[in-house]
């Protein structure tokens, strides 16, 4: 770890200004992922600014009928809101399946957006790593890569995005709410937010830099069942192999997506249409171009598996 | 004192202390948070530097060129030690690859550099400076195909033979009318244990004191000399408290080797602990083995023939895993063959883990036995009882010590309610779960060492016991007192037991399932020194004496044992040894693991839902530590059957996911339920204890059963481990 200077924030606008005027300056929210990564030089600030106690811890409802989540309601508050288990189910679902209870207590609704991958090369650096150290090369091709995304991938990364928020909040459609350094505010959808590799594996997300996530809002509730189906070697406190995040609604249309697969939680909607027709259609136009590797070929079948139960279950 | 005829009745029989389920005396210490671990010594060395470790960045190959400049002038920065600025270092003798690298490089995050710095932080950043440009070299780090290239390893008291042949294997095998022939695979495991290896050194002139993190404070102490070219006697090893070995910490590593050259470096105190990162490239694992394995029966299922050969890899000089021990022993069959090979691997060093030999080897044979039973239409349990032997079966004329195995197998099945399991694989479902239940053996051979403790005594009658024993987390110090307050005839709690120290007696050390016997036996040699010497004191004759309630009584004569103390403390020390009892007789440890499992229908994923292990171990000197000594054990082997699995770059030569989020072992949540029972038995050839171990017992077997297990459930037979589901998916049923 480099020493680093360190400031509160004032206010959501000042920690975006102090930011982009500390250049490589970082958020640090509950920190269980930046310090881990600053341990090990994978991160190296300069600068960091603490965004708690900037007023953004709370959970409140929207004019058309939806949540507005702020960015430093812990994983474990927003999983235990009385309003999010009764008409979003599936994100406590998926908030619940993650980590552990004590890293909950501290994970923050835009850090848990934010959270880096989980691919092993990631964390050698003694090993080249293209979102490391861009231009570096990816150790992962050809390597150990069991874990890793079979589609949305490229020749410089294959890397998955680990968080299981971020697939009940692609399903949700909900959008991420910031504020710049200028002090102008914007709504980014989930769809756009997360980028993939591409030959810039180290960019991850839309956020301009300084860009400062204040919440995560909610649409209105759309009903049906709520599932999240997370698929990993142990049984508790894994990363998912793969995930499956879906509503389902009684006509048997619906919403999925998957985690664990991609760069960043992976919906196709064109695919959702193929809904009633059972799992292997959608997986025909949701998984297309697939490119996996020898050591991960088995996220292709245990998706459309995983899939035909969650479709069963949210029929029985 | 010399063991050399089975034990008779003697002090221990009495089992006031011995054998109860006692609380374990460093509890409080633990659960308070109190007791001094190596890095947190702040009660012998107030104002240590810290080192913290750079680790090769190439499997194999030279350093260049080391930069050290911009690491030298970070804040704080107190000493460099590198290979270049040591000095002259021989190598430990239990160590295969030098612990400080360069220039050459063996392995990958081979220790390069040392950087002590004020604070801990300060090294860790300084040591990110380090600049180091290396020349890399070629290895061997894929074990398949490196078969073609091993060879028979060079036989030692550790390995054994590299080779047996019993009668004909291969004739009998290819008369048999029922044959299997199969290859299984275990991958390279990773100790994992909680405590990092930890060190804090300090010199007094040319007399050096590291506090650690060791299982074999002999061995510690022997290594550290010859490797920085001292006496013995110049070194002192304190280990009096330990989080976790499992094998990973019986030998001197790196952060004792560099804790003392870097308080050398900087002048004053280090502490050093492995970064988690480090620890699976950096130290020893359990290796990978290719084993293959072919029975041959008669219908009956009487087997004629065995033979299983098992291939390992190690750096050049380092020895196999002994995955084929326990088929040279476990099961009659006339014709029999067993053999190893050694592949020469750039991976880092093999080394023991927990049951080395039996554990990746009965993970293999157990799941050939169960696929045998099959091809035989036998029930499993039936087909091993039918195959029991009460001699070695290699040197018929050497009978078993004791071998209840059969009891253990019988009961094994009436308690865990075998009658209900199906014979025939995947017929058991529950809503999405295919149930599956299955059983293996267990084994493991009963080690006999030489172990000596001393014992004093004070006028208040309270007894310290002194000895170099390591209580790794298992329990020593509850037995130790347990052996001491039985043979000296006084309540647990005026007993005080030192252990892991150089200064003390050496004993048998923590490993190979043999502390536990072995350690307690020492004791008791010198508490039975101390009650000669007691008797004669108060001018009792010492047969005749009896200890009880911390009193001496000769007929209607009764004293207080302090009294004989009165003019100053009595000191008695001893150490146990042993004859030929374990030559004459083959001394193992017996059980049965039976396991249930579910597997998701859908996603293939298996989860254990109840777990049974019956032990035949001799005398269980606290059934409450054995206990947790088993389940452990047996959640350690779910761990290999399941999930553990050092992942191999086979291009860049290391284990690539070396922490504990890439390699991951059980939660709570994979071991829901667990039960072990115990035989009540004494073996009176092993020890005056009549003891045997049983901390590793308990693994050997598991993997097997929960393999066995998951084929019962599925209908799919894998045999290499871990059992994950992506071996296995697209053979499942379809989903509906
Ligand atoms: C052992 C372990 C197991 C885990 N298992 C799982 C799992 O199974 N599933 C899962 O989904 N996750 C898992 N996680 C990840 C965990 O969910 C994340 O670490 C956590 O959500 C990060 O939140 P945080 O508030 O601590 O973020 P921080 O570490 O504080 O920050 C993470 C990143 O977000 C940035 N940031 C934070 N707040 C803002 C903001 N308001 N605006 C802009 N940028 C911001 C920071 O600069 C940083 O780059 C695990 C983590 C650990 C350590
Ligand atoms: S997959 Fe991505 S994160 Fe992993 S090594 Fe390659 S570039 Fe780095």
């Amino acid at each position: 770890m480099r020493s680093f200077s360190y400031e509160r924030a004032a206010s959501p606008a000042q920690a975006a200004e102090a930011a982009i005027h500390n250049p490589g300056a970082k958020f640090i929210a509950g920190g269980t992922n930046l310090l881990d990564l600053m341990k090990l030089q994978i991160e190296a600030p300069p600068h960091l600014i603490d965004v708690n106690g900037l007023g953004l811890d709370e959970i409140t409802p929207t004019e058309d009928g939806g949540l507005r989540v702020g960015a430093l309601v812990s994983n474990t508050r927003l999983a235990a809101d009385m309003r999010i288990r009764c008409d979003y189910a599936l994100l406590a679902r998926a908030l619940l399946s993650g980590a552990s209870g004590q890293l909950r207590n501290k994970a923050t609704t835009a850090g848990n957006l934010l959270q880096r991958t989980r691919c092993p090369y990631f964390y050698d650096t003694a090993q080249p790593c293209n979102k490391r150290q861009p231009g570096s090369g990816c150790s992962a091709i050809g390597g150990v890569s069991r874990q890793l995304g079979v589609i949305g991938t490229s020749e410089a990364c294959i890397a998955t995005h680990p968080s299981d928020m971020a697939v009940a909040l692609r399903v949700l459609d909900a959008e991420v709410e910031t504020v710049r350094a200028d002090g102008t505010c914007r709504r980014i959808a989930m769809a756009d937010f997360h980028l993939l590799p591409g030959d810039t594996p180290h960019i991850e997300t839309m956020l301009e830099p300084g860009e400062l996530i204040t919440a995560v809002v909610l649409p209105h509730p759309v009903g049906g069942r709520h599932i999240y189906r997370k698929v990993r070697d142990r049984a508790s406190y894994a990363f998912a192999l793969v995930s499956i995040g879906a509503i389902v609604q009684p006509d048997g249309s619906g919403r999925v997506a998957v985690g664990g697969v991609a760069h960043k939680p992976w919906r196709v909607e064109a695919a959702e249409s193929e809904l009633p027709r059972g799992a292997q259609s959608v997986c025909e136009r949701l998984l297309a171009g697939a490119r996996p590797t020898r050591d991960n070929a088995f996220k292709i079948t245990l998706v459309e598996r995983t899939l035909r139960a969650v479709l069963n279950e949210a029929r029985g | 004192m010399k063991f050399d005829t089975p034990a008779t009745t003697n002090p221990i029989d009495r089992l006031k202390v011995v054998g109860q389920p006692l609380d374990r005396i460093d509890g409080p210490l633990k659960t308070t948070g109190t007791a001094p671990y190596a890095y947190e010594r702040h009660d012998v060395v107030a104002d240590p530097a810290y080192g913290h470790v750079v680790g090769a960045a190439i499997a194999k190959g030279r350093i260049q060129r080391m930069d050290l400049a911009a690491a030298r002038h970070a804040p704080g920065v107190l000493a460099i030690v590198t290979a270049a600025n040591a000095g002259t270092l021989d190598k430990g003798s239990f160590n295969t690859a030098r612990l400080l690298g360069g220039p050459d490089i063996e392995h990958y995050h081979q220790a390069v550099a040392l950087v002590v710095a004020e604070s801990f932080e300060q090294a860790r950043a300084a040591a990110e400076l380090v600049r180091i440009d290396y020349a890399p070299e070629p290895g061997s780090f894929n074990l398949r195909a490196a078969a073609g290239s091993a060879t028979l390893p060079h036989e030692n008291d550790i390995t054994g033979p590299a080779e047996t042949h019993v009668g004909d294997f291969t004739e009998a095998f290819a008369r048999a009318p029922v044959t299997l022939d199969e290859t299984y695979t275990t991958p390279d495991h990773s100790h994992a244990m909680m405590e990092p290896h930890a060190t804090l050194a300090q010199w007094d002139g040319d007399r050096l004191t590291v506090w650690t993190s060791n299982q074999m404070i002999a061995w510690a102490n022997a290594d550290l000399a010859k490797t920085l070219g001292l006496p013995k006697e110049k070194v002192r090893v304190v280990s009096p408290f330990i989080g976790g070995g499992f094998g990973g910490k019986l030998f001197l590593r790196a952060d004792v080797l560099l804790a003392a050259l870097g308080a050398r470096a900087a002048g004053r105190p280090v502490k050093v602990a492995l970064q988690r990162p480090l620890i699976a490239n950096n130290t020893t694992h359990r290796p990978a083995t290719i084993q293959r394995i072919r029975l041959g029966a008669e219908r009956d299922g009487t087997i004629t023939a065995i033979a299983h050969e098992s291939l390992s890899g190690d750096l050049k000089g380092g020895g196999p895993e002994t995955a084929v021990n326990q088929t040279r022993l476990l099961y009659a069959g006339r014709n029999r063959m067993t053999a190893m090979r050694l592949a020469v691997l750039d991976l880092p060093e093999g080394n023991a883990m927990r049951a080395p030999g039996e554990a990746p080897g009965m993970m293999a044979l157990e799941i050939a036995m169960d696929e045998m039973a099959e091809k035989l239409g036998l029930d499993p349990v039936e087909f091993r009882i039918r195959n029991d032997t009460q001699v070695d079966p290699e040197n018929p004329q050497r009978p078993f010590s004791s071998r209840p195995f059969i009891e253990c197998l019988r009961l094994g099945a009436e308690r865990f309610g075998w009658s209900a399991r199906s014979p025939r694989p995947g017929q058991r479902r529950e809503g999405q779960w295919l149930i599956g239940m299955a059983m293996a053996a267990a084994f493991r051979n009963n080690l006999l060492m030489k172990s000596g403790a001393r014992v004093r005594l004070d006028k208040a009658g309270r007894v310290t016991v002194e000895t170099d024993m390591t209580d790794i987390g298992t329990g020593s110090y509850t037995i130790i007192a347990q052996t001491a307050a039985e043979t000296m005839g006084v309540p647990m709690e005026q007993v005080v037991v030192r252990l892991g120290d150089s200064e003390f007696p050496v004993s048998a050390g923590s490993g190979g399932q043999f502390g536990a016997n072995n350690a307690t036996s020492g004791v008791y040699a010198a508490c039975v020194k101390l009650r000669e010497e007691v008797a004669r004191r108060l001018g009792f004759n010492s047969r005749e004496a009896e200890f009880s309630d911390g009193e001496v009584r000769v007929g209607n004569r009764t004293i207080a044992l302090g009294a004989a103390a009165a003019e100053g403390e009595i000191v008695a020390e001893d150490f146990i040894e042993y004859g030929d009892l374990d030559k004459t007789h083959q001394q193992s440890t017996f059980g049965a693991h039976f396991v249930e499992v579910a597997v998701d229908r859908a996603t293939g994923e298996a989860r254990i839902r109840r777990m049974l292990a019956v032990c035949a171990a001799g005398r269980i000197l606290n059934p409450k530590s054995a206990r947790s000594q088993v389940i452990g054990a047996m959640t350690m082997g779910a761990g290999a059957a399941l999930m553990e699995e050092l992942a191999v770059d086979t291009r860049r030569g290391f284990f690539v996911n070396h922490d504990l989020a890439g390699y991951e072992v059980p939660v709570h949540a994979d071991v829901p339920h667990q039960e072990v029972i115990f035989l009540d038995e004494t073996d009176p050839f092993s020890s005056p204890m009549k003891a045997k171990g049983v901390g590793e017992l308990g693994i050997c077997g598991v993997g097997a059963a929960v393999a066995n297990a998951i084929y019962s459930a599925t209908g799919v037979r894998i045999r290499d481990y871990p059992i994950t589901l992506d071996k296995y998916l697209d053979r499942l049923p379809d989903v509906a």
